[in-house]
């Protein structure tokens, strides 16, 4: 096996390897070059240096749409993962209904963002309306917590999932043992059940992190950045730069905006997974 | 034994994704003898992209594979079927290959980028004026000494760029104005003659509000901002104070906007927005569709929209029961005021392109203007007054009326939207004027993203 291994290693490694070249190695340097160059289609591009990146950071809108980006983020991962964990808890404790239950609040998942954006505009505005308030397009904290209940609702059931697997993972007899020990539902909870699920933990706010930090189709739906841009989050920011604007140094910015939103990215969940793995334990 | 069927089914696999990959690169150089097949892989990429399906020429002869082909990247999604009608007609006559893709309602700059830089990119697409021209000027054919640039009835029509060359020609003019269903205007005491002025026009429409429960209708169609209607204030209402502020000062553009005009601007946008189908605060969310269906519900007598609209108009009204009135916004000699007619699409060549598809692609552009079905088509299924001398009459009442004002010696607004320095400033200008009916915002938020930003942008677009 070890001898087979050593003598076949390429026709295991280099179809991957190929097509991780191709489809994400290459576009990626490209994409780095072009973010200090001007053009207007790939096929022409006029290197620039680095005044892409001076043009991103004295960009007022770009600075807007990190604060409000990391804002949402920071709320909707806290929102998802608390009342995801607790809805958890509760179906796992052998409800009548609990399948029932689980279908139910992991099926908002399985709708793409773009129709539930355009869905919960709808809602929405005609609560909003109703209220005698301004509608989405006018009022920029009632796109921030629009967007809120709408990555909640669609995003607590996927998380919710993943905890009922860590809960249920919980070995019993550890359970057991801390009851014959005299503890309380809550010492329960807190000594045993949280630090025993705590990977789902690491899992489920890298991905809640990422995904608030990347949101997209979401935005574009249900508020599209309005009024003027205040409810615009990066990703957005970075492709209405990139297609709303005619000149060619647009495009050159708009990718510089994309260079700094990847490493940011990078930062922030590299930073979270040490931040929730020092927390994991084995038993 | 188990694991080696394993390792065996896992490569296997492998090699399936690498074959599978490579495979479908190597099919599009062996469809080169055979232009059709290729036109037709292209048609399928377009659909990933985006843009609605192209029909591909079903069958090329196989004569013509050596000579050029085709590629029209089509703006006018109301148009699409019409366009793929003509290209099947075209190459069944003559067996070039011509290929239609459609972008998606505002995203023909985008779906144009993308394309553009593909092997297969379009030969023939459009621009909307000299700043789009600013931005696609490298990919732009000089049509300076082509067949279809004789052709046009009139040299304003040719787009030149910054040295005088030709680069697009105006395939089709259009205008706009206030559509009014005459019906419902005269069961209301008015009728359109007697609508000369912004003061008439005011004066219609306000009484209209106060008659509105007796009536069972309101003046104006929702003024709706939502992004599929908001083009037709902040570009084409917001045209007229452009106009008459050049028309004052004798220009044809401007780094930087006085904004002598703009509280005439208010005035007809608070007239539609006060005297409408439903409360400013809604409009936010009122789309194109809305508009047009409670202009075809007979809910409003007024509705803000140009002669492209006629097709679906028609459908319920006749001719008699439908005029456009000029906008009126009383600035100038609003008595020989005549619609806002212009045009903002401009056919371009791909300059990359080989020179066989050039010639192809100007061989049919000029039949699709010169020949009696092509100029049939394009006046008659499409609606289009197209400015060449070849040109059939269209049968869109709002073109004829056009022409009739014309002749009685009204003068007709220019469309200078085309000038506005990018699109950004009209999506500022859009969330001003949002905010602004809604009571979120201040007119003097709308005099900022109109005068100031003008200048900033048009710096940033010209640097």
């Amino acid at each position: 096996m070890e001898k087979s291994v050593r003598k076949y290693w390429p026709v295991f490694l280099l179809p991957t390897l190929i097509a991780f070249t191709i489809g994400f190695l290459w576009p990626f340097i490209w994409g780095i070059y072009l973010s200090f160059c001007k053009f207007n289609t790939v096929n022409k591009v006029k290197f620039v240096g680095i005044s892409n990146y001076t043009r991103v950071f004295s960009d007022s809108t770009f600075v807007h749409a990190f604060w409000f980006t990391a804002l949402f983020t920071l709320a909707s991962t806290v929102l998802i993962n608390v009342i995801a964990f607790l809805i958890a808890v509760l179906l796992t404790r052998g409800i009548k209904g609990t399948n029932i239950f689980r279908t139910i609040f992991f099926m908002p998942n399985l709708i793409g963002g773009i129709v539930l954006g355009y869905i919960w505009q709808i809602l929405l505005d005609g609560l909003l309306s109703n209220w005698g308030l301004p509608l989405l397009a006018l009022n920029e904290k009632a796109g921030f917590t629009g967007l809120l209940i709408l990555m909640g609702w669609q995003q607590i059931g996927y998380m919710m999932i993943i905890y009922i697997a860590g809960l249920q993972n919980v070995s019993p007899d550890l359970i057991e043992a801390a009851e014959i020990d005299g503890a309380t539902p809550w010492q329960i909870l807190t000594k045993i059940k949280i630090p025993m699920v705590m990977p789902s933990v690491t899992i489920c706010t890298f991905l809640t992190l990422t995904n608030s930090f990347k949101l997209f189709d979401q935005n574009l739906s249900l508020t599209g950045g309005e009024p003027a841009k205040k409810s615009q989050m990066l990703a957005l920011n970075i492709y209405d730069t990139f297609y709303a604007r005619s000149g060619g140094q647009w495009k050159g910015i708009g990718q510089a905006k994309a260079v700094v939103f990847f490493l940011l990215v990078v930062v922030i969940a590299l930073i979270q997974l040490r931040a929730t793995r020092t927390k994991e334990v084995q038993a | 034994m188990k694991k080696k069927v394993v390792s065996v089914l896992l490569s296997t696999a492998m090699l399936a994704t690498m074959l599978a990959g490579c495979g479908s690169k190597a099919a599009a150089p062996a469809g080169g003898d055979a232009p059709a097949s290729e036109a037709g892989a292209d048609a399928s990429a377009e659909a990933e992209t985006g843009a609605s399906e192209a029909a591909a020429p079903a069958a090329a002869p196989a004569a013509n594979a050596g000579e050029g082909k085709v590629y029209y990247l089509n703006f006018k999604p109301e148009a699409d079927e019409q366009w793929q009608k003509l290209a099947a007609d075209y190459t069944a006559e003559t067996g070039v290959p011509v290929t239609v893709v459609t972008a998606a309602s505002g995203e023909y700059e985008t779906t144009l980028q993308s394309e553009i830089a593909k092997s297969e990119a379009p030969t023939m697409f459009q621009v909307n004026g000299p700043v789009g021209l600013n931005n696609w000027v490298d990919y732009c054919y000089d049509l300076s000494d082509a067949e279809i640039t004789k052709g046009l009835t009139s040299e304003d029509y040719a787009l030149k760029d910054a040295d005088g060359v030709t680069r697009g020609v105006a395939y089709v003019i259009e205008s706009y104005g206030i559509i009014t269903n005459k019906k419902l205007l005269e069961e209301a005491g008015y009728s359109v003659d007697k609508i000369q002025s912004f003061d008439d026009l005011k004066k219609a429409a306000e009484d209209i509000t106060a008659r509105k429960d007796e009536l069972g209708f309101s003046a104006f169609a929702s003024t709706g901002m939502d992004s599929s209607s908001d083009w037709r204030f902040k570009t084409h209402l917001a045209n007229l104070p452009i106009y008459f502020e050049y028309q004052a000062d004798g220009i044809n553009s401007t780094e930087a906007i006085k904004g002598t005009y703009l509280d005439n601007y208010k005035n007809i946008f608070d007239l539609y927005i006060n005297n409408s189908t439903c409360e400013p605060k809604e409009l936010s969310a009122k789309t194109a569709d809305d508009a047009r269906n409670e202009f075809l519900d007979g809910k409003a007598v007024f509705y803000q929209n140009g002669s492209w609209e006629y097709s679906s108009l028609a459908e319920k009204f006749s001719d008699d029961e439908l005029a456009m009135l000029p906008i009126y916004i009383g600035v100038g000699d609003e008595a020989n005021q005549g619609l806002c007619t212009g045009t903002e699409n401009y056919w371009c060549v791909n300059s990359e392109a080989s020179e066989e598809d050039i010639a192809a692609t100007l061989a049919f552009m000029n039949w699709c203007v010169t020949s009696e079905e092509g100029t049939k088509t394009m006046a008659e299924d499409m609606g289009f007054t197209i400015p060449f001398k070849t040109a059939e009459a269209s049968p869109n009442v709002f073109v004829k009326q056009d022409a009739d004002n014309t002749a009685a010696g009204k003068k007709p607004v220019s469309w200078n939207f085309t000038t506005m320095p990018s699109e950004e400033w009209k999506n500022t200008l859009g969330s001003a004027l949002t905010a602004y009916a809604a009571g979120t915002g201040s007119w003097d938020d709308v005099k900022t993203a109109f005068v100031d930003n003008w200048a900033t942008e048009y710096s940033l677009a010209n640097e």
